[in-house]
Order: C-alpha cells, then sequence, then structure tokens
C-alpha cells in the first residue's frame, strides 16, 4: 500500500462517514472530508489492531445484509418471550468454540452475537478459543452453539482469511 | 407530503417506539442481571433502527431533498452498542452475580 494511504477502505469509509455527517455532497465538503480521510488514519496508525490483509468486502457486504435480516426477525422473537410469561423462559450460558485467528474477525462476531436479539456474548477466554455466550431462551445449547458456528463463525472465516497471530 | 407517506413515517416511528418500550419492559420484568442485558441491546436495533428510517423518509421527502445523515445514529449505536453490553457482561461474571436459578450451563473463572 502506498505510504499515503495505509488503509484504502477505512479512508473510504471516513470519508463517507463525513459527506453522511455534514449531510451534503457540496465540493468544498469533498475535499474536506477527503482531507481528513488521509490525515486520520496517517495519525491513529499506531493505534489500530493489526489489519487483516485481503479481506473480502463484498463478502463481507453480503454477510451484513444477512445479519440484518436475521436481526430483524430475532426482535420480534425476542419481543414475544419478553412480553410472555417469563416462567418460562430457558436461559443459558453456553461455551462456543471459535476458531478464527484475526482479531478483527473476533470483534465482529461478538458484536454480531451481541446484536442478534436473544444471543450475548458476555466473556472471551484468554486464549481466544472459547466464547461464552448468554441466550435468553435456549431449548437445546448445543444446536444453538452449531448454529452460531454455522450462520455467522463460517462466512467470516471466508470474509477473513487466515493470518498467523 | 403525501397522506400514504404520513401514514409509512407514523408506521415506522410507532414500530421504533414500540420496541424501544418492549426492551425497557425486559430490563422490568426479566429475573437477573444477564437476562436483563437483553432488553435494551435489544431496543437499540430495531428500535432507533426503524426511528431512524421513519425519520430519513420525513427529511427526505421535505425540500431539502436526500437527507441521509440519520444513518451515522444507527451505524454508532451498532458499534457501540455490542461494546457496552460485552463490557457489562464481563463485569457481572467477573462479580459473580446472582444468577437465575433455572440458567444451565455457568461462567467460567478464569
Amino acid at each position: 500500500m502506498s505510504r499515503l494511504l495505509p488503509h484504502p477502505a477505512q479512508s473510504l469509509l471516513l470519508l463517507l462517514t463525513w459527506l453522511l455527517l455534514v449531510d451534503s455532497i457540496a465540493f468544498g465538503q469533498w475535499l474536506l472530508g477527503g482531507v481528513l480521510a488521509v490525515i486520520i488514519p496517517l495519525a491513529c496508525n499506531r493505534l489500530l489492531i493489526e489489519h487483516p490483509h485481503g479481506w473480502k468486502p463484498l463478502k463481507m457486504a453480503r454477510f451484513l445484509g444477512m445479519v440484518v435480516v436475521d436481526i430483524l426477525i430475532a426482535n420480534f422473537q425476542v419481543a414475544r418471550l419478553t412480553l410472555g410469561p417469563v416462567k418460562k423462559l430457558r436461559p443459558a450460558f453456553i461455551e462456543v468454540p471459535i476458531d478464527l485467528d484475526n482479531e478483527l474477525a473476533i470483534s465482529v462476531l461478538v458484536s454480531v452475537v451481541s446484536l442478534t436479539p436473544g444471543s450475548l456474548a458476555a466473556d472471551l477466554s484468554l486464549d481466544r478459543r472459547t466464547l461464552l455466550v448468554h441466550g435468553l431462551d435456549v431449548p437445546d445449547p448445543q444446536a444453538m452453539i452449531d448454529e452460531l458456528k454455522l450462520r455467522y463463525e463460517a462466512p467470516l472465516k471466508e470474509i477473513f482469511p487466515c493470518s498467523p497471530m | 407530503m403525501s397522506l400514504w407517506l404520513e401514514i409509512l413515517i407514523s408506521a415506522l416511528l410507532l414500530l421504533g417506539s414500540g420496541f424501544v418500550l418492549i426492551g425497557s419492559l425486559g430490563l422490568y420484568r426479566l429475573p437477573d442481571f444477564f437476562t436483563r442485558l437483553h432488553g435494551p441491546t435489544k431496543a437499540t436495533t430495531l428500535g432507533v433502527g426503524a426511528m431512524v428510517v421513519g425519520s430519513l423518509i420525513f427529511f427526505s421527502a421535505g425540500e431539502k431533498g436526500l437527507s441521509l445523515h440519520e444513518l451515522l445514529i444507527s451505524l454508532f449505536l451498532f458499534i457501540s452498542a455490542p461494546v457496552s453490553a460485552y463490557m457489562l457482561a464481563k463485569a457481572a461474571v467477573l462479580q459473580e452475580l446472582p444468577l437465575e436459578p433455572k440458567t444451565r450451563g455457568k461462567p467460567w473463572e478464569q
């Protein structure tokens, strides 16, 4: 990558955020946003966690679309659970083994698990191999582990190809 | 603004507020700390999301033309809500807060 733009995707995101923030696409705002999009990544370069190499933006977009649909559906399920009889809930802690080795991939997985209603990431083991998840209503813990792994972990593994830590 | 647009916006606002209300009810009704955490983190997704879309349509239909900066509210919430939920849950695990007796599995010690 060039010295001026070490993280092009991040710069693009910053520019877009700026244009949304000022709610205008005037030439001056493009210019100002462009300057910020160059300066901020350079200034924050040392603070950032390691950047994944060769991640796939298109697959990421598809994954995020799927997550949004899941969130919509699950919201209605959890609304029903919350309003229904509390005594019938079957809360459970489950331990989900994860084999993602990219920091960013793990944080995306944790965020997605917490955003999807009904499940909440509570803790990550020190070796980053197990995620403790709390479920609001879990009929079958093993089925939930399998679902989380299949629906969210497997696509993330494709989006962020393995990089040794 | 046409009547249909107004109906759509009102429906979105009602849906959003409804989900925020349900989230708050969850905070009140559910039995222990961990189950209670589920309520508010959910309200931020669909609840605020629907209100944001409503506001987006309302202002885009006005004179000023397309207005998308409400989307940033959702973006920032989606980034910050899981982090705060994670930190609260982790603190609760470390403090060994009492669990609802029916809860299966338990937090580990490390």
